[in-house]
């Protein structure tokens, strides 16, 4: 039978995706009505190594004004300024559609965080924070693999993660079951394959218990589910109606609103990724206008529609903006800056501890530049992560060394990150 | 049993059901083994030609491409194209007169400005696409996708928009089972490598740029880009033991290193200019470096090319492209060995693979899962048709996450199954196979139609579907007879099972076939 083969397979195999089926909810549908409403996380990932200082702007820092000539964001009240976040930090203009949130005081941030380990390789850096095992590349899974297999669950194979995109991220590699659904309208749009004769002919073909088929037999569950998920959710009219009638931008905001209605709508999806690439300028960045201010427009206006769209669900949810290192503090000959170190990590949702800029600021000066040029990190990426881990999605504390397993000490500083 | 195309539909059912297991022999499975290796997929009679001829001899023809006519309609299809003889210096002047007149938000300019983007980018699709799907010369181009892949260039990035043709023509090309050195410096010199990782902008401190010196006006100090992409991933490896000093010190010695195309050389843009270039000493990897203009960067070239940490690292990817995404360390060790005896000789440390044991073990045939990119072209070689419209094609790989130039990043993309193999990407290609199968793809639509009609679909979508341009359906007999033991006998058995309108689907869209 179908489905104890699933069940197996997925027990069995070193690599499993999403196996499991809506007549296995349906038998724990009365556990769930009395649970707690499940805690949910998502992870976006800038790769390419976002400048962490044209987002959240020290702007009370004079050094930051006096490394960057061309490159700096004005002061809050200037022209294409800043807006004043705290009186020390500013938000890029470009990331207006953010504001009411922190305002709210339901987005933060971390800042002059990041990785113990000075690497500046783009892919080293993704990879360890991707495995959360800092300096050691021979990690083989993702520590967002590991919360799946961590996090409490009321009922067997309860807890589900999905990836969004072609490819499955580092961040996920391992034993637990993980879905990827397609970007853009594709991840909805019927397919030759959901023909019966062409879907069960397949199915014949893709019955075994290899990686191969069971990645296909995965991918067909996810798309019952995904389906189901959406059914009656008239996503492109709603969005229409959000934006004003405008017609959204392809791309993140896109992704973003089909991912949280998703997640609204199934409330067994506990773990969501995203990644967006194009962030290394390092020639010809801009400030208030240009190619980063392109980039963080459609991301401001993808977040903040992602937490309207959430609804009641946002609640329940932290949503985590990441980025390997950042960039250096001095512009370098080309109006762009150099891999760095230091960076802004982003923490939105509605238990979040908002309306502040987290962690120790160092400072700009050149005594207090690691390496003499770089942001230094006073934060630990992974007390950011450990720390939602533990508070939000309740990680009980003795799998918390597992999840992320050289950072023992998660629990001593805290940042106090989430209220309550 | 020897199955060959003629015999095939004589006795299609028992050809279908009579195979004991993977291998009818093991000499046809050792044949599909180094086809599939070494090409880009079996394609009619390649099988038979090979088991009869000897992989010996199929490794050594494949290693001399020199010596292998290419096909007259092949010749003939490229020949369509035009904007794939431009040199450097035409294709930047097109590129600049296309953003001139794009400016001020013209529309007619933009749309001006799109056709020449999109033109490009088709003609060297199709250049591509066409070479690695027809040409006898399979290793050759398998071997350009490896080391375009190595030293890849994005063709999003602003001048890359016009150059990654050209770059593929003249760094990559030539050079693809030549000398490590000669690839590494041509790569290094060519303004779309100099370009992507900025470092025709990198310039000594306080270096004052002439009045009319137009964009390179922004140049005013040190850009490290390229010289750290060219140590972690063009030669050293990310643990080949340099520092960040090391990256800064190379950096400083390739300033100077940039693109102008007034003062071209023969066909090339690159230009060294003494007055952008850091005159100072360096210290780098260890090494005094005294000042010697352009000779310095030249002579770092020289020593990366022939680290033995360059060889490690350049011996592993290649283990891990043609033998297992794990490849035995003792085969390293050996390819290393040789490509230092060899001084980066590329088809010597290829001869050397392809003759070891690791490479010939059967624990590795079918070991490799497929890239969305060869998964394309090895379907359309099995079925062999007519095709001459790639845009299907280039369609399929980008929703596949694997657009033709498009990897954003400089470490290209990647060949191992944990890259590729996830739930979505399997049923993207089954569903490709069973459009491909059924001849639903315009996939025949004359290139003269495609080159100046006025469909700005782009390359990345299909475009409108019109039934000229439909191939004839995938012969299910046919393909059973091309991929031979390379399909199980469960698929055989399913497949004789199930309607007929559906095998060629089936065939294509199988677990057998998503590996090589």
């Amino acid at each position: 039978m179908l489905r104890r083969h699933l069940l197996k397979a997925s027990a069995l195999s070193g690599l499993g995706w999403f196996t499991l089926g809506r007549g296995v909810w349906a038998a724990v549908g009365d556990a769930q009505a009395s649970a707690p409403p499940p805690r949910r996380l998502v992870v976006i990932m800038l790769r390419g190594a976002v400048d962490g200082l044209s987002v959240v702007v020290p702007h009370a820092d004079a050094a930051y004004y006096g490394a960057r000539s061309t490159i700096a964001l004005a002061r809050p009240g200037a022209p294409e300024g800043v807006l004043d976040l705290d009186g020390r930090f500013g938000l890029h203009p470009a990331l207006a559609p953010l504001l009411p949130w922190w305002q709210s005081k339901r987005l933060g941030f971390v800042h002059a965080c990041g990785s113990p380990d000075g690497t500046r390789s783009h892919f080293d850096a993704q990879d360890y924070m991707e495995s959360a095992t800092p300096g050691r590349k021979s990690t083989p899974d993702g520590w967002m693999n590991r919360l799946v297999g961590a996090l409490p669950s009321e009922a067997a194979g309860a807890t589900r993660a999905v990836s969004v995109g072609a490819v499955l991220p580092r961040i996920y590699a391992g034993p637990q079951t993980v879905a990827n659904i397609a970007t853009g309208a594709a991840a909805t749009r019927p397919t030759l394959l959901d023909r019966p004769a062409i879907g069960a002919a397949f199915g014949q073909l893709y019955g075994e218990d290899d990686k191969v088929s069971r990645a296909y037999q995965a991918s067909r569950q996810a798309r019952r589910e995904v389906m189901a998920s959406m059914e009656g959710a008239d996503l492109e009219r709603e969005m229409t109606a959000a934006s004003n009638g405008a017609p959204l931008p392809n791309g993140f905001p896109d992704d973003a609103a089909r991912l949280a209605t998703l997640m609204r709508n199934d409330s067994r999806i506990q773990l969501a990724f995203m990644a967006l690439g194009g962030w290394d300028t390092h020639a010809n960045q801009g400030a208030a206008t240009g190619q980063l201010a392109n980039r963080l427009s459609p991301l401001g206006q993808g977040l903040a529609g992602m937490a309207q769209r959430l609804g009641p669900v946002f609640d329940d949810t932290v949503v985590v903006v990441m980025s390997e290192f950042g960039r250096t503090v001095r512009q370098n000959g080309n109006g762009g800056t150099d891999h760095g170190h230091g960076n802004v990590m982003w923490v939105l949702g509605g238990r979040v501890a908002g309306g502040r800029v987290h962690g120790s600021w160092p400072g700009l000066e050149s005594s207090a530049l690691y390496e003499g040029r770089d942001l230094a990190v006073t934060t630990d990426f992974r007390q950011v992560l450990a720390e939602i881990s533990a508070r939000h999605l309740r990680l009980p504390d003795a799998r918390l060394a597992e999840v992320f397993p050289q950072f023992p000490a998660a629990q001593d500083r805290p940042l106090a990150l989430m209220r309550g | 049993m020897k199955l060959t195309r003629r015999s095939a539909s004589a006795c299609l059912l028992a050809s279908l059901v009579a195979r004991p297991s993977w291998a009818a022999s093991s000499l046809e499975a050792d044949a599909a083994h180094a086809v599939n290796r070494l090409s880009f997929g079996l394609a009619p009679g390649d099988l038979e030609r090979v088991t009869r001829g000897g992989i010996d001899r199929y490794v050594e023809e494949q290693l001399t491409p020199e010596r292998l006519p290419l096909p007259a309609s092949l010749t003939r299809q490229i020949d369509l194209l035009s904007t794939t003889r431009l040199p450097q210096r035409e294709l930047i002047q097109a590129f600049r007169d296309a953003g001139q007149a794009a400016r001020n938000d013209s529309e007619e300019g933009k749309a001006q400005r799109r056709e020449l983007y999109e033109r490009v980018t088709l003609e060297a699709g199709e250049a591509r696409l066409l070479r690695a799907l027809q040409s006898p010369r399979q290793l050759y181009e398998v071997m350009v996708d490896f080391w375009f892949n190595h030293f890849n260039v994005f063709i999003g990035k602003g001048l890359d928009r016009v150059l990654v043709e050209n770059y593929e023509r003249e760094a990559i090309r030539p050079h693809a089972l030549g000398r490590f050195q000669d690839l590494l410096k041509a790569t290094a010199h060519h303004p779309a490598m100099l370009f992507y990782l900025d470092n025709w902008l990198s310039v000594a401190p306080g270096y004052q740029p002439a009045r009319g010196a137009g964009a390179l006006q922004k140049s005013s100090g040190l850009n490290e880009n390229y010289a750290r992409e060219l140590m972690e991933l063009h030669t050293l490896g990310v643990d080949g033991g340099y520092s960040q000093a090391d990256v800064t010190e190379l950096a400083r010695m390739l300033t100077g290193w940039t693109i102008n195309p007034r003062r071209t050389t023969g066909n090339s843009v690159f230009f060294f200019d003494a007055q952008r270039h850091d005159a100072g000493a360096k210290q780098w990897l260890g090494r005094q470096i005294a000042p010697a203009g352009q000779g310095e960067g030249e002579r770092a070239l020289e020593v990366l090319a022939t680290h033995p940490a360059t060889a490690r690292h350049i011996s592993f990817k290649l283990a891990q492209y043609f033998v297992a995404d794990a490849p035995p360390a003792a085969l390293v060790d050996q390819l290393g060995a040789r490509f230092l005896a060899s001084g980066g000789d590329i088809r010597a440390v290829l001869a050397a693979l392809f003759a070891s044991p690791a490479f010939r073990d059967p624990a590795v045939h079918r070991a490799k899962f497929k890239t969305p990119y060869r998964y394309l072209l090895s379907a359309v070689r099995a079925a062999d048709l007519p095709l001459t419209n790639v845009r299907p094609l280039l369609a399929t790989a980008y929703q596949l996450g694997m657009p033709l130039y498009g990897c954003q990043t400089p470490d290209g993309y990647k060949n191992t199954e944990e890259a590729w193999l996830n739930p979505d990407a399997i049923t993207r290609r089954i569903n490709f196979a069973t459009a491909f199968a059924s001849g639903r793809l315009p996939l025949a639509r004359p290139m003269e139609d495609l080159l100046q009609d006025g469909d700005k679909a782009g390359p990345r979508q299909a475009g409108k579907f019109n039934p000229a341009w439909a191939t004839p359906p995938v012969n299910a007999e046919q393909l059973l007879a091309t991929l031979g033991s390379t399909l199980s006998t469960r698929t055989r058995e399913t497949v004789a099972q199930s309607e007929p309108g559906l095998r060629a689907a089936l065939l294509l869209g199988s677990p057998d076939f998503m590996r090589h």
